[in-house]
């Protein structure tokens, strides 16, 4: 089979409508993924042993299995308790607790990394343990692990193809359903990886954009 | 939980299991081959080397796995590519594997001190020698620990090849559930492998790079 690029053109709306989708994922997941990363990496190293054991444990099982298995076990495991969710939620709370756990890791050792002077002088200002955390600790700690912090959501963004699975119609199912139309593959999935190579370049150029003025305002 | 049913699937899970570690040993073969050739060139100052490393490592970092997948084992055949399921998988994370293995190795290479290669010269070893007796050398043991986080990656990455029908731990998970109707317990067991396969790979990792830490 001759290769024919020229069958793009008559897909394209689909396509743009997946990317517009992939959008939507990661706009909602990179929020949720930094905050619960944030409260995760806290609990982890906080005072009360039970909550840090529980902590571990959930970061450990999380980071140990792969993505596609936890979305699936949201997808179509959670229906067996009698948790309904729709395939857009599911990919969204997937995606946000994988890459909560491993932002969560980064933090944590942003956090650690902070001088224990950072730690003593907010508390002998008056501050609570909780206000010290907020406003002292984790701002510098987010500052420094900023570029791994990227990372990963780089990562994200390309790892939101897997939701295709749980039949979310962001960019890989839109090229699927076109590949099943056209029985073109190649086509497509090429298409498909130039449209996340731009993406991922796009992103990755204003994370790194954002990175450098919180590193600047020191 | 029903123990019974996890004890009978148990076996099959096994198997599958084992698929997924076949599966990550050859990739990470195949990536490691890739990823040593892709740092050689991307540090060789020829541009016919380095440019078309930069590009391999810049495209198979910068698109998804599973999109790479797609377009190997379903647009393959098109090009006159024809590969069977397994051989499909492991070429195609392969690939995928070497592109982050280029990028720890060559991090690695770069992290030896400057005076090292500088005085291997000045003693008369050619460049290549330079490279294989005295920077790579040093660089291996600063590589251990970022191939180490490839390889669990890549050991978590496996999951995807059950969407090219790859009969491995992820594939068969879904399989049981639709025919057991209990979900929880064939995620138990996937959990339980995918938990098992990838501690033991990282205190592998962890014990050599203690064994070969540099004791500075």
């Amino acid at each position: 089979m001759e290769l024919d690029f020229s069958v793009l053109l008559r897909y394209y709306p689909l396509l743009l409508r997946g990317l517009m989708w992939t959008g939507i994922l990661c706009a909602c997941t990179i929020p949720l993924s930094l905050v619960a990363g944030v409260l995760l990496a806290v609990a982890s190293i906080s005072r009360i042993r039970l909550v840090r054991s529980i902590t571990e444990m959930f970061l450990w099982i999380f980071r140990g299995t792969p993505l596609l298995l936890q979305l699936f076990l949201i997808y179509y495991g959670l229906p067996y308790i009698g948790i309904y969710l729709s395939p857009v939620v599911s990919g969204v709370i997937g995606l946000g607790i994988h890459y909560s756990v491993y932002n969560a890791d980064v933090m944590r050792t942003g956090i650690v990394a902070i001088e224990i002077g950072q730690h003593e002088a907010s508390r002998s200002l008056g501050l609570s343990r909780i206000q010290t955390l907020r406003k002292i600790i984790v701002p510098q700690a987010l500052r420094n692990v900023a570029p791994a912090l990227t990372n990963n959501l780089i990562a994200l963004m390309k790892e939101s193809s897997l939701v295709s699975i749980i039949t979310v119609q962001e960019l890989t199912l839109s090229t699927q359903i076109a590949v099943a139309d056209t029985f073109r593959p190649f086509e497509f999935y090429f298409a498909a990886g130039v449209i996340y190579y731009a993406v991922n370049f796009f992103l990755e150029q204003s994370l790194r954009r954002v990175e450098m003025k919180t590193a600047l305002s020191r | 939980m029903d123990f019974h049913l996890i004890a009978r699937v148990f076996v099959f899970f096994a198997q599958a299991a084992w698929v997924t570690v076949e599966v990550s040993f050859l990739s990470v073969c195949i990536g490691l081959c890739l990823g040593l050739i892709g740092a050689l060139c991307k540090l060789s100052p020829k541009l016919w080397l380095k440019v078309p490393a930069r590009v391999y490592v810049s495209v198979f970092r910068g698109t998804p796995a599973l999109i790479q997948l797609f377009v190997i084992y379903l647009g393959g055949p098109q090009i006159g590519l024809q590969l069977d399921p397994f051989p499909a998988a492991v070429i195609g994370l392969g690939i995928n594997i070497g592109a982050y293995m280029t990028e720890s190795i060559r991090g690695a290479i770069l992290a030896v001190e400057r005076g090292q290669s500088e005085a291997a010269r000045s003693l008369g070893l050619s460049k290549t020698q330079t490279m294989v007796k005295v920077v790579f050398p040093q660089a291996a043991r600063l590589m251990i620990g970022p191939i180490g986080v490839n390889i669990i990656g890549l050991i978590k990455g496996t999951s995807l090849i059950s969407a090219i029908a790859v009969v491995e731990l992820t594939y068969t998970t879904q399989r049981y559930i639709g025919t057991t109707y209990r979900p929880f317990e064939m995620f138990f067991l996937a959990a339980l492998f995918y938990l098992f396969i990838i501690s033991l790979t990282s205190f592998f990792v962890r014990k050599v790079d203690q064994r070969y830490a540099l004791e500075i």
